[in-house]
């Protein structure tokens, strides 16, 4: 057991450094820290030509096999470009959909043709993506999807309409990969299809959802007889779930450790606001800095623990299921504390419009952390069933 | 990066699983719980003989193993498992963990091979007040000419009524803080020296009451630096809390096992109750919680290493301790309460082993500091840029 990094792997660390310390500056300054969770809406312009620059040097898709512009890079190697990418507060990736979802996803179920055509688009930071799972009616319970997809004989075509909801980055997005009923009689999992789905189109409409900070970051996205082309269906008509889950399987865990240093950035700002306000006198606030501190120092260790124990095949250890419980829990609590190092303070806007400070905004937004991607809820089941192996929930 | 397990350590771990499922049943521990030493001299002669588990942690050049922590802590974690009763705790995180740190190369040569044949050891230190700083130290010494007059008293001693040799730490008398304290270390019988057994709660857990009435010591007995020895002793005590964290992790991993073989096996409304939701959310609270206090012993395993290869320094050690300790405690308490809330009506009664645990979950919480301790400690290393201790 140890905790090092491998030589090659620190010089890697330090190649990566290296590159962000002399490119993310100049015209790039205005979006560093900017554009992460809470604020994916924002300087979308500016982020997509920094994806350029990434490309340029090489630091786009660099978990991806070399026959499609990666660098093959292994799992340690991606786990500290995100960290050092973090550290640098380098803007919230505009192109993390398609890097990180769509691209292997494509490579593992895609046909040689939508590999050449989506591919080039995600490595180069010319193309970008969303995610269209949930719909009103299939939150928690994914397998519940009413968009339907028909092929319509004449066009050649699938044609697909409902509505999916909760996606992020969708006004800024060229394609939306959409899970869609081919089987109009089947229900659950069974009779899915995974398609790609251009948005800009007269069957797709678009429209943000005004959240609790002010902003827009998730979008409702309305499909009417949208048009997808037959060689966009990925995989068979009955293979969405499939496909759909195995996308789900292929983050990894790669992105922990930079999610960590953002989310220690934020307990920097909330100990350098408490010593500045004299709430790091008061002993209850103190208890509680530690113990966030606490928690995030073994968030890392938990991280390292399931990065080591990988076993190769993709398949996580039952220990990983308990990180999105953790940290969606950790950084709630964080924006409470946030709130309470504030004091009054906090409660007061900066100008008339609802303009949130960065740990305004944090506490209000993390709310949303314990229910997306698998709420809080439905991680204990889970955890419960996968990794304790306690009876099933009843299904219908 | 490889933050898991090695091959041989999994090996170690699965021995002294074996070992301690074969012989440290529930049976025995209540029998040997129940007596003034705590626990069953010959089970420890068996620990001593037959697994050499009291060498594990001494170097080589004085006849030991020369393993390192994390095989240390892989072992702890099955002894906290199975409520392993016995002075090793106490001889090895605090007797050998003092002798590596402080301990002159006479004291090395003298003591590690009594541990190795099977003495015991532990630490004196804080004293009626029961706290854990360095103003704990209340048992004062007088220097004359080259001998040092001891008189004072210590509670809270691990196996302190039994253990063979004494690790005592003592201030100067009219010093305060930090500043003054010593440690010294000698055979329990040294003449001056009354101890009893203090019962306790946690009956698997034997503590004792130690007295110094004009104990008097050469030189050769002082450890460490004379008179600023506090730093040695919080690294002595740092090692010791990762030790009990691992203790904490593995009684926290049985509550949450053995209530799972229960709620499995009961049935209520027709259904084993580990169907229902609200039990099944529990449970899974309860796994985070073992499995967050295992990265974090472990971790702390590997600084400890990097500490005694003095490639990493006591900043680390703190950081880590304090982390491992006051997360371990936390949650062992936590896992231990709502095991027995899920056992239900069985969980309070003797019989049942969930209340043992419960009643170690706090005795290892206050033993060298209770998490609010820690959590200010490290508060003070956050916000006020000047270390506390």
């Amino acid at each position: 057991m140890k905790l090092d990094f491998s030589p090659q792997d620190e010089s890697f660390r330090q190649e990566i450094a290296n590159w962000l310390a002399n490119n993310l500056c100049g015209e790039f300054d205005i979006i560093c820290g900017r554009g992460g969770p809470g604020d994916q809406h924002s300087l979308v312009e500016e982020r997509k030509a920094w994806e350029q620059k990434l490309y340029e040097g090489g630091w786009t898709c660099i978990g991806w096999p070399t026959e499609f512009g990666g660098r093959d890079a292994s799992i340690e190697q991606q786990v500290i470009f995100n960290e050092e990418y973090a550290r640098a507060q380098g803007p919230g990736r505009a192109g993390h959909i398609g890097e990180t979802l769509v691209g292997p996803t494509l490579i593992a179920f895609g046909s040689q043709s939508q590999k050449d055509r989506y591919l080039p688009g995600i490595l180069k930071g010319e193309t970008f993506w969303c995610q269209g799972y949930s719909e009103p009616n299939a939150g928690s319970d994914l397998a519940n999807v009413k968009t339907k997809a028909v092929f319509d004989e004449t066009s050649q075509q699938w044609q697909i309409t409902g509505q999916k909801v909760w996606t992020s980055l969708a006004r800024e997005s060229d394609y939306c990969f959409v899970i869609a009923r081919t089987d109009l009689k089947s229900t659950g999992h069974r009779g899915l299809g995974f398609f790609l789905v251009p948005i800009d189109q007269p069957g797709v409409t678009v429209r943000p959802i005004k959240q609790l900070t002010g902003t827009s970051e998730f979008n409702e996205v309305f499909f009417d007889n949208a048009e997808c082309l037959d060689d966009d269906l990925v995989g068979e008509s009955g293979d969405g779930w499939k496909v759909a889950m195995g996308l789900l399987g292929f983050e990894r865990g790669v992105s922990t450790l930079g999610q960590q240093m953002l989310f220690q950035n934020e307990l920097d700002e909330v100990i350098s606001l408490a010593k500045t306000n004299g709430s790091a006198r008061n002993p209850q606030i103190r208890q509680r800095i530690a113990e966030a501190h606490i928690g995030l120092k073994i968030m890392r260790y938990n991280s390292l623990r399931i990065l080591s124990s990988e076993q190769g095949d993709g398949q996580l250890q039952k220990e990983a299921m308990i990180y999105k419980l953790y940290w969606s829990s950790w950084h709630r609590n964080l924006g409470k504390l946030a709130m309470d190092v504030m004091g009054p303070e906090g409660e007061l806007l900066q100008g008339k419009s609802y303009e949130l400070n960065s740990l305004q905004s944090m506490y209000l937004f993390s709310r949303a952390d314990t229910i997306y991607g698998g709420t809080n809820q439905i991680q204990r089941n889970l955890i419960a069933e996968r990794a304790l192996g306690m009876p099933r929930e009843p299904r219908g | 990066m490889d933050f898991k397990f090695t091959d041989e350590q999994i090996m170690i771990r699965d021995t002294a699983e074996a070992f301690l499922v074969k012989n440290c049943p529930s049976a025995a521990i209540r029998q040997f719980m129940d007596t003034q030493l705590g626990y069953d001299p010959d089970f420890w002669k068996r620990i001593c003989n037959e697994m050499c588990w009291q060498g594990l942690l001494i170097p080589e050049n004085y006849g030991g193993l020369g393993l390192g922590y994390v095989e240390l802590v892989a072992t702890l974690e099955q002894m906290g498992r199975y409520l392993c009763c016995s002075p090793f705790y106490g001889s090895i995180c605090l007797g050998v963990n003092a002798l590596l740190v402080a301990g002159t190369e006479q004291q090395k040569t003298a003591f590690l091979p009594q541990i190795l044949a099977g003495k015991t050891a532990t630490i004196a230190y804080t004293s009626e007040t029961g706290g854990w700083d360095s103003g704990s130290v209340q048992t004062s010494y007088k220097k004359q000419d080259n001998s040092y007059c001891l008189n004072g008293t210590y509670r809270f001693v691990p196996n302190g009524h039994s253990a063979d040799i004494l690790v005592l730490a003592a201030r100067e008398e009219g010093t305060q803080g930090e500043e003054g304290i010593s440690l010294f270390i000698l055979p329990a019988k040294t003449s001056g020296i009354t101890r009893e057994w203090l019962p306790t709660i946690d009956q698997t857990r034997p503590q004792g009451q130690v007295i110094l009435n004009n104990v008097i010591l050469n030189g050769d007995a002082v450890m460490g630096e004379q008179g600023q020895a506090w730093a040695e002793l919080q690294n002595i005590l740092d090692l010791a809390r990762i030790g009990l964290a691992a203790e904490q992790l593995g009684g926290s991993q049985q509550c949450l096992d053995s209530t799972l073989a229960y709620i499995t096996e009961r049935v209520q409304f027709g259904r084993p109750i580990a169907s229902y939701q609200a039990i099944k959310h529990k449970c899974a609270d309860m796994m985070v919680k073992v499995e967050a206090s295992r990265s974090a012993v472990y971790h702390a395993a590997c600084v400890a290493d990097q500490f005694l290869n003095q490639s990493e320094d006591a900043d680390a050690l703190i950081e880590a301790a304090s982390i491992a300790k006051a997360y371990g405690s936390d949650s062992f308490f936590h896992n231990a309460g709502v095991g027995i809330q899920l056992h239900g009506g069985v969980g309070i009664t003797a019989e049942y082993d969930i209340q043992l645990y419960f009643k170690r979950a706090k005795s290892t919480e206050i033993f060298l500091g209770a998490p609010d301790y820690h959590r200010e400690r490290l508060a003070a290393l956050l916000l006020d840029q000047r270390e506390v201790s």
